[in-house]
């Protein structure tokens, strides 16, 4: 792993996976705000692993104190207190597990079950393709938040379902992008040229069909995180997401819109910190989009 | 060189055009010259990247701006000074004066019209004259290229490749242009095909008298259709003449590089004498001769400048340094 | 015959589409030899391509036997076939559809390799992969590049090595070269003829060229609308070409030379549809010389001197 190797030329096969993840990320560090989204989503994610370190659960988090309840931002309380007292930065930062972890997992669901569907049909064609295509349509005819409401009601509010009915509703629209962009690469002659060599169809898809239609699909998914951590803000604003005291963003926002007025900060301040997650994640999308195309080097 | 002006249709001279972009200078044409008659036809004969291409757009203002920059030269057409029109001006040149076929006849037209109303479209814009009368003229000129009236109100994706160009050339030839240029304008076509249209090309010409610019890689369209040929490498006319001065008396290295590389129907069997390397690099292109690098012939002195235009008789010039020795001669001769 | 490498037997390829049934291969038969080149030629739409690909199984053939150093392909399972492509590989038209953009110079070439397991071992396969890259003349350098870094002549060159990665016997070249500049074009070509000394590799080269084929082929098959309609040996084609189709190809070719002009035969209309092709000779809509005959009865291709063989009514008096 030298650092300075820019003549790869020399490079043999035996090092050359390294090598092309050293050169994706050559090319991501020159983006400056894919490398802006990337320091803030590692940040995030530092301070939701650390959240136990840095605020305590029991003490600080969920115990109601009304003595100071409403409480603008002060060197005690940076970001104020709520309606029942608690610090609310401590529960932002408590807030970011529930709401990255049922953002990554949400998607990585439905990315992984989408993806493959989306693939078969497009690759398969035929009656493989009507069926999932179909069964997909059916899916997106129903609006994707009432859907995750019913399936949320169905099973039960848990943060594993709020995550499972996520995933679902976004189902076809994995399976769409996914399908169309195979269908683009799939006629074209290098994939009769890895047939040619005696591929067959699951290292075709592998190692010829998914790498080229990596571009929308990774930004779906940076967008898709995103709109997850909305929808779980969503259902928990509707009282069917994490139950209180458990914080988390959406149910933050949800709760201080009865003291908008007097104590603005308290729907403020989680809406920043959503606002802030969802931008990080598509500049990093994007970049990582660019950077994954050999043919933008330079 | 010097001849009289007047019965010049297109005047190029010392033509440069840069496109620049943020890897570098594309230098893509390097002072290139053109003299042409009225009436007459000139082959530009050259490889992918030579230029060819940039510099007929030139001459209907068409490259695009940016990258593309017309660094300097003078294109005269038809007595008009191209490179100083007003936006207005090249409008009714274009399509009317002059027209330009291109190669691909599937883009080049528009799918949700018929052909008819797009011939008629192209008369409408330059002539006075009604709509009534515009379709008329449509309706005659698809005669002229062969296709019968009745189509008039088929759309393009019911014609095939061959016919399809038949009508781009309808509507280049609709206003009677002084000047057609045609670039690889057979190049998508089957070669019975090809045969057709170029033959429907030449009876045209004669007919309208157009003078025409042919833009080819293809040597034997050039043999068809040509009266005269202009060699093009890198950006630079490096062989001009009649077909009888490059075909028969060739004397550019690059030029019989060319002949050397086709196969050729009447000797079977022979091993081809390709030319070795590749196209310079246009954002760094050599110091001296452009195709020095590539060149048998090749001497110190070709490395260090560029060589200069040398007439050999009133029609033919070349521009290689190695003519300046008495008695220097390149190895291919026609039998 | 003990030197067949291959022999194509009543090969048909049949597509449903909304309109009918298109005939794209509609019974063509060949052999030939090992070592020696067939070309197979023709204009875009007769068939050629798909003639190629149904010969690689590429496209399921829907009749006929391709018959491949004895045993006929069209019978082998899934993971025969998978052994058997180490024996016939494909060369494509367009070296830029063809190469993965997002794989390196190396690890086409190396993919064969990997993927048949013919060489696992990760340095042994590096080695090779120089090895194949200094046989069709790729500079060492460019180990690590990606194709659409590379200019048409070396990509083609890239995709000539990754043919060559398994030692085929058989190579069917798909328009090796129509995609190439001039001069390039000549530079592969010549490549492609010393690969062929030197490895003993048999050729089917499938082009519109005609002058491409003259100067490589030992044969020439000429395909009309999905059928065989002339083949002889390349010198017997091109001087006393039979069929009128034939005759309107060979003189439609542009020829760069002031002197050698031939006779145009031109032809009339442009080829026809291949879906549900009505009965007779397809040819006979453009044929100068068609008969009642012509319209009605399909000509069968018959030997009219030695390895010539012609499908034309007009032959036979």
């Amino acid at each position: 792993m030298a650092t300075t190797n820019n003549s790869a030329a020399q490079a043999g096969t035996a090092t050359k996976k390294r090598g092309q993840f050293k050169e994706t990320w050559r090319r991501l560090k020159k983006n400056r705000m894919a490398m802006i989204g990337l320091t803030v989503v590692v940040f995030l994610v530092l301070i939701s692993i650390f959240a136990d370190v840095l605020f305590d659960y029991d003490t600080v988090v969920i115990k109601q104190n009304t003595q100071i309840r409403l409480q603008g931002p002060s060197a005690e309380h940076w970001l104020g207190t709520d309606e029942f007292g608690r610090d609310i930065l401590a529960r932002l930062v408590h807030g970011s597990r529930v709401s990255l972890s049922v953002g990554v997992v949400a998607v990585s669901i439905s990315l992984v079950l989408g993806g493959s569907l989306g693939a078969a049909a497009g690759f398969y064609g035929g009656t493989i393709d009507n069926v999932i295509m179909r069964f997909m349509d059916i899916l997106l005819a129903v609006p994707s938040l009432l859907l995750s409401i019913t399936i949320v009601s169905a099973l039960g509010p848990s943060i594993i379902n709020l995550m499972l009915a996520i995933a679902i509703s976004s189902l076809p629209g994995y399976a769409r992008i996914v399908r169309a962009s195979v269908l683009t690469v799939k006629d074209q002659e290098f994939v009769e040229a890895a047939k040619c060599i005696g591929a067959n169809n699951f290292e075709i898809i592998l190692s010829h069909i998914i790498p080229n239609c990596m571009a929308p699909i990774i930004v779906q998914v940076s967008l898709k995180v995103a709109s997850a951590i909305l929808s779980t803000s969503g259902l928990s604003f509707l009282g069917l997401g994490v139950k209180a005291p458990t914080p988390e963003w959406g149910a933050m926002l949800s709760g201080g819109r009865a003291y908008l007025r007097n104590a603005p900060h308290l729907t403020i301040f989680p809406g920043i910190a959503i606002i802030i997650t969802i931008l990080s994640l598509n500049l990093l999308g994007d970049g990582l989009r660019d950077a994954l195309d050999p043919k933008l080097k330079k | 060189m010097a001849e009289n002006k007047k019965d010049l249709i297109l005047d190029i001279k010392d033509l440069v055009i840069h496109y620049e972009t943020d890897d570098g200078t594309v230098e893509a044409v390097n002072g290139l010259d053109i003299q042409l008659e009225y009436g007459k036809t000139l082959g530009l004969v050259g490889e992918t990247g030579s230029g060819k291409t940039t510099t007929a757009l030139s001459i209907l203002r068409l490259v695009p701006d940016p990258p593309g920059v017309i660094k300097n030269g003078s294109i005269t057409l038809d007595g008009k000074d191209i490179l100083n029109l007003p936006q207005k001006d090249l409008e009714s040149i274009r399509g009317n004066l002059v027209s330009m076929i291109f190669q691909d006849p599937m883009t080049s037209l528009n799918p949700v019209l018929t052909v008819g109303e797009q011939i008629a479209e192209v008369i409408g814009l330059h002539e006075n004259i009604s709509e009534k009368e515009a379709a008329d003229k449509a309706g005659q000129m698809l005669e002229v290229v062969g296709i019968p009236k009745e189509r008039y109100g088929e759309y393009p994706h019911q014609f095939s490749g061959g016919m399809k160009q038949r009508v781009v050339i309808a509507m280049a030839l609709a206003c009677n242009p002084k000047l057609l240029i045609a670039d690889e304008p057979t190049t998508a076509l089957d070669v019975t095909i090809q045969a057709q249209v170029l033959e429907t090309m030449k009876e045209l010409r004669e007919k309208f008298g157009s003078a025409m610019i042919m833009i080819t890689h293809d040597l034997g369209i050039i043999a068809e259709v040509c009266d005269e040929v202009s060699v093009v490498y890198a950006g630079q006319i490096v062989e001009h003449g009649t077909l009888e001065d490059v075909f028969e008396r060739t004397l550019h290295p690059y030029t019989e590089g060319l002949f050397g590389s086709l196969p050729n129907i009447e000797e079977r069997r022979h091993r081809l004498q390709p030319i070795p390397g590749l196209m310079p690099d246009p954002t760094d292109l050599p110091k001296g001769c452009c195709f020095a690098p590539r060149c048998k012939y090749c001497t110190e002195a070709c490395t260090k400048a560029r060589p200069e235009m040398k007439w050999v008789s009133d029609t033919h010039y070349v521009r290689c340094s190695r003519y300046d020795e008495p008695g220097f001669k390149i190895e291919r001769s026609v039998q | 015959m003990s030197d067949t490498i291959l022999e194509v037997k009543h090969l048909k390829k049949y597509f449903n589409t909304p309109k009918g049934t298109l005939h794209a291969v509609d019974d063509v038969s060949f052999t030939l030899e090992r070592g020696k080149t067939l070309g197979i030629v023709g204009e875009s739409g007769c068939g050629k391509s798909t003639t190629g690909r149904a010969i690689l199984r590429l496209i399921e053939p829907t009749a006929g036997e391709v018959i491949f150093n004895g045993e006929d392909i069209t019978k082998k399972n899934k993971e025969q076939m998978r052994l058997l492509r180490r024996e016939m590989q494909l060369i494509f038209q367009d070296p830029y559809a063809s190469l993965d953009p997002r794989k390196t110079v190396s690890e086409i070439i190396g993919e064969p390799l990997k993927l048949q397991k013919l060489i696992p071992d990760a340095k042994k396969r590096a080695e090779r992969v120089h090895e194949l890259m200094e046989v069709v003349g790729l500079a060492d350098r460019l180990i690590n590049t990606y194709p659409h870094e590379l200019d048409g002549g070396r990509r083609q060159r890239i995709g000539i090595a990754r043919a060559l990665a398994m030692e085929p016997k058989l190579i069917i070249c798909d328009e090796p070269v129509s995609a190439l500049d001039v001069s390039i074009q000549a530079q592969i070509l010549n490549l492609m003829q010393d690969l062929q000394e030197q490895m003993g590799l048999t050729y089917i080269f499938i082009t519109h060229d005609l002058s491409v084929v003259n100067h490589f082929a030992n044969d020439i098959a000429v395909m009309y609308l999905g059928q065989l309609i002339e083949k002889a040996p390349s010198v017997t084609l091109f001087d006393n070409p039979v069929h009128p189709y034939t005759k309107a190809l060979l003189s439609a070719i542009p020829v760069p030379s002031l002197r050698k002009k031939r006779q145009r035969v031109m032809l009339k209309g442009e080829i026809s549809s291949p879906i549900n092709p009505k009965p007779g000779c397809r040819f006979a809509v453009r044929c100068p010389y068609a008969t009642d005959r012509c319209r009605t009865e399909e000509p069968k291709l018959v030997e009219i001197e030695k390895d010539h063989f012609v499908a034309c009514h007009l032959t036979e008096k």
